[in-house]
């Protein structure tokens, strides 16, 4: 066997021991005692980036002016972020860095329930609390008492929608177009199924697609030979754009219906005009006149060349203000006393209204409907809870 | 009736695409006995240098539709013959497998410096050519569908006239029998195989622009399943023959069109690749397999 001689050997030894000496002294516990790290795993880019690129910037506005204005506990906060492509089996992974090798003290994500769900049994197994800023999924806070979310939730989201779609649109039969890889499109088609059948109503049609479809011909065509007086489209905005514009194409004139996952600029793109006479629900309108929502829009303009946020940026802006009210208040970074102190906001006011965290970790808040009207979204009603 | 028959029209548009892919995959390896499946990235690259042609020239008329058509068409025949030169070329003579995986790496490669340079991200495609409906009885017809059509029609015809009636298409038949015999008659087997290998990428290209005109949502990952449906297509009609692969292209998107219709819409996916296995299972020659002569 070939031994190594023993001057390599020593230097080897020595090497391993500085490095040892480096890490535990400037590395670990001296970086964590200066800064409070937050962790962020988002859609930077992909299928889903505008949603993740718009709660980043939200999230990043929070942050620096948490930082300017003296950060939290005497420190100054370290933002980490990681992209996971909007792909699937990529969030958790994600976390599990997050949390073991930056040592973040919470974590903030995602904007699809998919990707949210993924990373949340992480969190809760690690004691780390997690808050999405705007997943809708009832089951990503039902995954443990470490999770909670900043924004409504489906089965409210889906009924304001029926009523919506029976009262104001006058529909008696409705056609529902729902992507199967997407736990948010399955879960809200089914919360406005129930209340839409319950008031009367009558559901003509299902039909169903998988994301990244790009040929919704087949499905629309089906959909129009039922005579619906409204599609409820309940994707994300790159699939609902093109199911749009193929609907007005294949000569279907009903109103299309949608969540906030239609809200981003994207949607207007990639349909462009074939979106006249289409709605759908959100959290927030940048229209709003109250005085912390101008706020918000005001420096949120100021710190992106002027652009207006939309609901992902403002629900991101809130999640991370949510998390240091409750570090502030916690007085601690340390995961339990975090976590009650989370648990415990109540009537925290932010971008998007008041946020009280109910007893199942979510928010209840109220929703606006937008319409497009001249190539352009427009506020058209708010629905309280 | 109306809803079959606007079924049908959406499973011919479909099919179109299939066809105009496929025929890439049919010409190279009807030539080189290889599946590049490099192509598919060929064809996002033909989508990609649409939209930017798009922004030079001026679109929403035929002449302009047809001008980036044929822009994407000659920027991706070079890119065809530049991957062959870089990639393929000094892996020659040895087994098909070492070709083959180069052609899955260069997919990747190509994928993801897509990614790097275009961004991840989704992009809207312009409108190129005019946009007009038609309504026949209750069926719709999109200008778009028969720009489609016509120019999958145009360039199948204009395919099979090359193969079959210039001398570069008998110097390309003459190697797919025996590259050796081939070079010792004096055909100069490198540039006919630059050639086959630039009239393909140019028809993915074409393929990639109508693709997008039709679902105007264009990223780098956009190639990699329309690409596995038309080598589908291509092995359905019996691949190494071009009116196989038109014919296996429009069979194809029928078919997913009908299992779409019939309420099967989560199928359509695993309905394409049922067809792939049955038909290796059962007819490996494909369904024109057997049509020898019109083999490139």
């Amino acid at each position: 066997m070939y031994r190594l001689p023993p001057r390599i050997l020593s230097a080897f030894a020595t090497g391993v021991a500085l490095a040892l000496s480096a890490c535990s002294g400037g590395g670990g516990s001296g970086a964590t005692d200066d800064v409070i790290r937050i962790g962020e795993f988002a859609s930077l880019t992909g299928k889903e980036a505008a949603f993740g690129q718009s709660s980043h910037k939200g999230t990043q506005l929070a942050i620096e002016e948490i930082n300017a204005g003296g950060g939290l506990l005497g420190k100054k906060i370290e933002f980490v972020y990681e992209d996971n492509r909007s792909t699937p089996g990529e969030s958790a992974t994600i976390a599990k860095k997050l949390i073991t090798r930056d040592k973040v003290v919470a974590l903030l994500g995602e904007v699809a329930s998919g990707r949210s769900l993924e990373a949340a049994p992480i969190a809760q197994t690690s004691g780390i609390p997690m808050i999405s800023p705007s997943s809708t999924n009832p089951k990503v806070t039902e995954t443990g008492d470490y999770i909670f979310r900043v924004c409504f939730t489906d089965p409210f989201q889906g009924k304001l929608l029926a009523e919506f779609a029976r009262n104001s649109l006058k529909a008696g039969k409705a056609a529902v177009f729902s992507d199967v890889s997407a736990p948010y499109s399955m879960g809200l088609a089914q919360y406005f199924r129930e209340p839409f059948v319950a008031s009367g109503g009558q559901i003509v049609s299902e039909q169903k697609y998988t994301g990244g479809d790009k040929d919704f011909k087949a499905q629309l065509t089906a959909i129009k030979a039922t005579r619906p007086d409204v599609i409820f489209v309940p994707g994300y905005y790159t699939d609902a754009g093109l199911i749009v514009a193929q609907a007005r194409q294949l000569g279907i004139t009903v109103p299309l219906l949608g969540g906030d996952g239609w809200e981003a600029p994207e949607l207007l793109q990639i349909a462009g005009s074939a979106l006249e006479g289409t709605y759908y629900s959100t959290h927030f309108s940048a229209e709003n006149s109250e005085a912390k929502v101008q706020q918000f829009v005001a420096s949120y303009r100021a710190r992106y060349n002027g652009e207006t946020p939309d609901a992902m940026a403002a629900l991101g802006y809130d999640s991370a203000m949510v998390l240091a009210d409750a570090i502030r208040r916690a007085g601690t970074t340390e995961g339990p006393r975090l976590r009650e102190a989370i648990a415990a906001t109540n009537g925290y006011e932010g971008a998007t209204g008041k946020t009280t965290l109910d007893a199942a970790r979510n928010a209840t808040k109220p929703a606006v409907i937008l319409t497009v009207r001249d190539g352009q979204f427009r506020y058209l009603e708010t629905v309280n809870p | 009736m109306t809803e079959f028959l606007q079924q049908l029209v959406n499973g011919l548009a479909l099919g179109a695409v299939y066809a105009l892919i496929a025929l890439g995959y049919t010409m190279v390896y009807g030539v080189l006995r290889f599946i590049n499946f490099a192509h598919s990235e060929v064809f996002m690259a033909g989508a990609f240098a649409g939209y930017f042609l798009a922004r030079v020239i001026p679109t929403g008329t035929v002449g302009g539709g047809l001008l980036v058509l044929a822009g994407a068409m000659v920027i991706c025949a070079l890119l065809g013959v530049l991957i062959e030169k870089l990639a393929y070329r000094p892996l020659r003579g040895r087994s098909t497998l070492t070709a083959l995986i180069t052609a899955i790496g260069v997919s990747l490669l190509l994928q993801n410096l897509g990614q790097r340079i275009f961004g991840a991200n989704p992009r809207s495609f312009p409108t190129l050519f005019p946009l007009h409906y038609y309504h026949l009885g209750g069926v719709v017809l999109s200008s778009v569908q028969i720009t489609l059509f016509a120019v999958t029609g145009l360039l199948l015809a204009a395919l099979r006239h090359v193969v079959l009636k210039t001398r570069i298409g008998t110097a390309m038949r003459a190697l797919s029998f025996n590259p050796v015999a081939a070079s010792l008659v004096g055909i100069n087997n490198d540039r006919v195989i630059s050639f086959t290998f630039a009239l393909g990428s140019a028809l993915a290209a074409a393929g990639g622009i109508l693709y997008a005109s039709s679902y105007p949502s264009i990223d780098p990952l956009m190639g990699t399943l329309p690409g596995l449906k038309a080598f589908v297509a291509a092995v359905l009609g019996g691949i190494g023959n071009i009116p196989g692969a038109a014919l296996g292209g429009v069979v194809l998107g029928l078919v997913e069109t009908l299992v779409v219709a019939l309420g099967g819409s989560t199928y359509r996916d695993a309905v394409a690749f049922a067809v792939l296995i049955l038909i290796l299972l059962f007819r490996p020659n494909g369904l024109l397999g057997r049509l020898q002569t019109e083999k490139v």
